[in-house]
């Protein structure tokens, strides 16, 4: 049985929901204002903010893709790491400061600071909810994946338990609760996360026994009726898919031994590179008795694990389009974070500009550690003989499980809030874009300072239902991927307008609105119409897919920068020219 | 002077403020050298990152870590910059 939840698991957990839940309902007597709800009145301190940043940062995709990704594939999942990471220059030398000068409650503000402009506004807006809902996609996967093991509840459960705890962080007290509940969940992830790593590092690297050391394939079937058979027979407790990911051979310097010992951080990447490490591929096919998915051992050096071209396989064979597909990948990535409308909004909660620079500091200082860490939590557990062939998004929490059950409970734990910190985030950012930019500023409709608060609320509330809607559709994704999508989409379409606006003069409003309608619309088509949506999302074959390569950044991001230029020269500049930087 | 004018001119950048952007810009530069120097490895010399110049582990690990710890460390530089240009008082924040 890969999975078993325990009294313990739950205590545990329902002690950190409960407890973030609780935190949100003390908060909420202080953000009754707009600007409360809003910014949290722009007075959180910067080193709160850069944990909070943390907090609202390292989402599902960080923590259960990333791991997944490397315990399954190796290095490339480290690439991730360095793509996120890199982005946080971007956002500190370029954005940070001018943000916090220029904006109020959204990103449309600082987008329209120079135009006064409705098209601005609305163009913003439904691009903040496009790419605000894409990112909230694997959030609510990655939540119902870790409902499974922990409550034993079906994925769908976990879907909704999310999604009715963020909604109510968010109604309670806006951006003052969802602070402090990114605050406290960037803390403990970074904190547990670092524990989980020295634990990896004591163990070292251990040949492989118990139920993972069978290598013998196994094939999970799910009949037309659907019930679900392990090697033809039902599955149930005592009969279900093995766990997998083992050592097999340490490097020949520890020639007669089956464990390392405590290795130190350098050592243990050293050791692993000279091991022999059996990883697991699979294969689905369909008959007339159902859908048969054959998991089956494949025997790798530790060098072939820790280099470029486990995931990426175009990186290995060297196809023109495979390589352009990474290359957009990581472009949006690096271009992506400081575009994220959740991430931006977090600029207006500190006091000046300063603040915003030494904040995006501290959040740099924790986002890179616990990147750092990623590597070792997902060679841990590609090593931990706990892995779930079916699932590599629960590898970070079965890693724990290896160690103990209480361990697995916090973790799971951490994994969750780490959820509901990201959710509560990308569930602010759009109710600010419905609220305050479509409803107060775009439809023109007057409100007084309490209904603009009451109309956010309401705007969360339909927001955390589309988030359940969509976790529960795209249940099968690996998280890491699906945030891919919502970084394209946010590149293209946010940052050749924010960029422009801060650093042209000669940007007009027409431009930033063709800039970011195009960056979106095309990113968006792009992504619908690639080799990836056609197999995964629609089930067609890759082949029939329209676009050369899935990742769309790298021909969307310029196209947004040049659309803005060419409609900016095209049109009159705008008669006040402020320029920041 | 129209009320959108005077905001604007309260909003002008001061002089430090002009100085950090640049000095941002610098830094910013210097990581995309060193983010496009990886990609163009991974992209166009795969077999490079195998290599393990430096004992222990190898190339892709090493630059790898190397980019976190750099945007860290020009974060760092880049914070302190701005802080001696802006006269080296007491945090404000």
């Amino acid at each position: 049985m890969l999975y078993e939840s325990s009294a313990a698991a739950i205590a545990i957990f329902a002690a950190f929901v409960l407890g973030v839940v609780g935190l949100s309902f003390y908060l909420g007597r202080k953000g009754q204002s707009a600007k409360g709800y809003y910014a949290a009145h722009g007075e959180i301190h910067w080193f709160v903010n850069g944990i909070a940043f943390a907090g609202d940062y390292l989402s599902a995709a960080s923590f259960l893709g990333i791991c997944g990704m490397i315990a399954f594939n190796g290095y490339d999942g480290f690439l991730y790491s360095i793509g996120f990471l890199a982005g946080w220059i971007v956002a500190l030398f370029v954005i940070a400061e001018p943000i916090k000068a220029l904006g109020k409650f959204t990103f449309a503000d600082a987008l329209d600071s120079r135009f006064n402009s409705r098209g601005i506004k609305l163009a913003v807006a439904i691009s903040t909810l496009v790419v605000s809902i894409f990112y909230l996609i694997p959030q609510m996967v990655g939540a119902g994946d870790l409902i499974v093991p922990l409550l034993g509840l079906p994925h769908t459960v976990g879907v909704i338990l999310v999604g009715v705890a963020v909604t109510m962080i968010v109604v309670t007290a806006g951006m003052v609760s969802t602070t402090w509940v990114q605050f406290i969940k960037g803390s403990l992830l970074v904190f547990f996360c670092g524990i989980l790593a020295a634990m990896i590092l004591n163990r070292g690297l251990v040949v492989g026994a118990g139920p993972a050391a069978n290598l013998a394939p196994q094939v999970r079937t799910i009949t037309p009726d659907g019930t679900v058979l392990i090697d033809g027979k039902p599955q149930s407790k005592d009969h279900d898919l093995r766990p997998v990911g083992t050592l097999k051979a340490l490097p020949d310097r520890y020639a007669g031994k089956t464990s390392t010992g405590p290795l130190r951080p350098l050592e243990y990447l050293a050791a692993l590179e000279d091991s022999t490490i059996v990883t697991w591929s699979s294969t689905k096919h369909s008959d007339a008795a159902g859908t048969h998915t054959t998991y089956s051992p494949v025997e790798r050096k530790g060098s072939e694990l820790l280099k470029p071209g486990g995931y990426f396989k175009g990186l290995s064979t060297g196809k023109l389009a495979d390589r352009l597909d990474f290359a957009s990948l990581m472009l949006a990535l690096f271009c992506g974070t400081a575009s994220l409308p959740h991430i931006l909004i977090r600029y207006y909660t500190v006091k000046d500009a300063a603040a915003a620079r030494k904040s995006t500091v501290v959040g740099i200082a924790a986002i890179g550690a616990f990147y750092v860490l990623t590597l070792y939590l997902g060679l841990g557990a590609m090593t931990s003989g706990a892995l779930d062939p079916t699932s590599t998004n629960m590898a970070a929490p079965l890693l724990a499980k290896s160690f103990s059950t209480t361990l697995f409970a916090i973790i799971s734990a951490i994994a969750f809030t780490t959820v509901l910190g990201t959710v509560s985030g990308l569930i602010m950012a759009g109710s600010g874009a419905v609220a305050h930019d479509l409803v107060e500023n775009v439809f023109g409709i007057p409100m007084t300072d309490h209904e603009k608060v009451r109309c956010g609320k309401i705007a969360a509330v339909g927001l955390g239902i589309i988030a359940m809607v969509l976790g529960v559709l795209f249940r099968s994704f690996n998280v890491s991927f699906l945030v891919g999508w919502a970084f394209n989409i946010a590149a293209s379409a946010n940052l050749p307008a924010l960029v422009m606006l801060l650093f042209w003069p000669r940007t007009t409003k027409q431009g930033i609105i063709a800039a970011v309608t195009v960056g979106m619309l095309s990113s968006l088509a792009w992504i619908l119409m690639s080799a990836d949506t056609f197999e995964k999302v629609y089930g067609w074959s890759r082949d029939a897919s329209i676009v050369p390569f899935s990742q769309p950044g790298i021909v969307t991001i310029p196209l947004g920068f040049l659309v803005l230029v060419v409609v900016s020269l095209l049109t009159p500049p705008a008669p006040a020219v402020r320029r920041h930087g | 002077m129209s009320a959108h004018e005077s905001q604007s001119e309260s909003l002008k950048p001061t002089p430090a403020a002009t100085a950090s952007s640049r000095i941002g810009l610098t830094l910013f530069w210097i990581y995309v050298l060193l983010y496009a120097g990886f990609m163009a490895l991974v992209l166009f010399r795969p077999d490079l990152l195998s290599l393990r110049p430096f004992g222990g582990v190898n190339l892709a690990i090493a630059y790898g870590m190397g980019l976190i710890a750099g945007a860290f460390l020009l974060a760092i530089i880049y914070m302190a910059a701005c802080r001696a240009v802006e006269g080296g008082g007491p945090p404000r924040g």
